[in-house]
């Protein structure tokens, strides 16, 4: 899968689930690509590297989300 | 004056131990009195507000930090831990309270001169509180604000040659022992496999892709003195092949009352005459050991390495020659319920360079728990949901006599319809021939 689709995809696929969470597991990402997950990692990498994505993290467990996406960033004046 | 009363604080520091109230409170004086004139990056009284919110949250019975948040600085998704305060105006300078997690060094051996520097950076743009170390092995600095988080890791990237430690869903810092450094019953160089892992597998360090923690741990010996076997999701332990080297002299010494048993460890109070017989021999947990003629033998097929004998007189015994490591998975300690100690995996490997063996089962490894396992579910919770024999499996190992604790006790491993010749249908006209109903 190239970039292009991957990042099409993946905005597409969490912007409609927006009303519902704003957080996502890796393993939902590479679900959405349907790619084997080590391949997967390349890609959400590089949309990480590209600000398309962005980490959050409770210290044990990590997410990705869509940057400004949820309740934190606004509540900690942080967008 | 303290600028919050902590009446159920000050209670901690009565008890025999040294308290981290009595730290916090020297931090927060010295931070009031600022001797040296440092220009602090984050607010001069954090210190006081922590210990203010802490108070609290004994008063209330609940914590009063919000979970989670930023993680990182650019490219990085572990290393920093964010920590945002919920009572913000009454505690401001906690209201932003960030967590770094710097990745230690191998032994965590270090100069003086590097601990200055480090304290330095954190006074100046940091709470200049740390925990050393935290349970991974990182060192941890407690407490700074979202803007000084890229330039406190510019200058300890740039300037201290320092990289920051894994968090969230990340292998997280590999941790080591001294190892051969200065351990004489280091069985492999733990620091250098260490080092080479932290190394090869940064990408899995820094961005998370696995469902859960991730953790390595090395050992040097069986005394496991960084507890791998309980916590790591593989752990490295040191072992050897051989016999127990014995110093029939040394041995002799021993009773004879020349030397001290475990290196003088007890000489606190007087416990009487070394017993060898009761010291050693009859605590061998395989009961491997005997005196002959003023002689110690040791059966070596029966020793399980559980390394008491070797720890009360090492002037006499010493590890074997054939050395290498044992690696255990699937161990975790959850702060609540759930631990779980490691299962034996790899009975023995060599620890030589390029660990091409070694990299080869890890890899398999991540394979099978990244696709297979579910999210936040750790290693040993993988193996115990879909059984050993799925690992090995995935590892490319062939089960043996050593991943079984006792014979028909909780067989895991089943066969397969391809590994039994006719496969599981049969002539049941030519089974009743011999077989009567």
């Amino acid at each position: 899968m190239e970039y292009e689709e991957a990042k099409a995809l993946i905005v597409e696929k969490l912007t409609k689930k927006l009303k519902t969470k704003s957080k996502f597991y890796f393993n939902d990402l590479s679900k959405i690509l349907e790619l084997k997950p080590r391949v997967a990692k390349k890609l959400i990498n590089q949309l990480v590297q590209e600000g398309v994505l962005e980490y959050w993290s409770s210290g044990s467990t990590s997410m990705y989300g869509l940057p400004g996406t949820g309740k934190q960033a606004g509540a900690e004046h942080e967008d | 004056m303290a600028k919050h009363a902590t009446p159920l604080l000050d209670q901690l520091e009565s008890g025999p131990w040294p308290s981290f109230v009595s730290d916090l409170k020297q931090e927060a004086a010295n931070r009031a009195k600022n001797p040296n004139n440092v220009e602090f990056q984050v607010a001069q009284d954090c210190v006081e507000d922590l210990l203010g919110v802490l108070e609290l949250s004994f008063k209330h019975g609940m914590t009063h930090w919000k979970h989670g948040g930023i993680v990182g600085v650019f490219g990085y998704g572990g290393g920093v831990i964010g920590r945002y305060c919920d009572q913000p105006e009454k505690f401001p300078g906690v209201a932003h309270f960030h967590t770094m997690r710097v990745a230690q060094p191998g032994g965590k051996y270090y100069t003086t001169e590097f601990l200055k520097k480090l304290c330095d950076l954190w006074e100046f743009r940091g709470s200049g509180v740390t925990n050393m170390h935290g349970s991974t092995g990182d060192i941890i600095l407690i407490g700074t604000s979202t803007p000084q988080l890229e330039e406190i890791f510019y200058e300890l990237s740039h300037n201290m040659n320092q990289d920051l430690g894994g968090s969230g869903s990340n292998l997280r810092t590999p941790a080591d022992c001294i190892g051969s450094s200065r351990c004489e019953y280091s069985c492999y160089d733990t620091q250098a496999i260490c080092y080479d892992l932290t190394q090869e597998y940064q990408d899995e360090l820094h961005r998370p892709a696995f469902p859960y923690k991730f953790k390595f741990k090395f050992d040097g010996c069986p005394n496991c003195c960084v507890a791998s076997i309980a916590r790591a999701d593989i752990s490295f332990v040191g072992t050897w092949k051989d016999d127990i080297k014995i110093d029939q002299e040394a041995v002799a010494g021993y009773i004879g009352g020349e030397f001290a048993p475990n290196g003088g460890a007890h000489s606190g109070r007087d416990w009487g005459a070394f017993d060898i017989e009761k010291e050693v021999v009859g605590l061998c947990p395989t009961e491997c050991m005997w005196m002959d003629g003023g002689k110690l033998k040791i059966d070596n097929k029966e020793c399980t390495r559980c390394m008491h004998c070797i720890n009360v007189m090492p002037r006499a015994l010493h590890i074997g020659d054939d050395r290498g490591c044992s690696m255990l998975v699937g161990a975790k300690a959850p702060i609540l319920d759930g631990a779980q100690m490691g299962s034996l995996l790899v009975p023995f490997v060599k620890v030589e360079e390029p660990y091409d063996e070694i990299k080869e089962v890890i890899e398999g490894i991540w394979d099978w728990w990244m696709e297979e396992g579910k999210n936040r579910e750790r290693l040993g919770e993988l193996i115990k949901r879909q059984g050993f024999q799925k690992l090995l499996e995935a590892t490319n190992i062939k089960a043996m006599p050593q991943h079984v604790q006792e014979p028909r006790h909780n067989p895991y491993i089943f066969w397969k319809e391809e590994e039994v010749e006719g496969g599981w249908t049969r002539d049941v006209d030519a089974f009743r021939k011999d077989h009567q109903r």
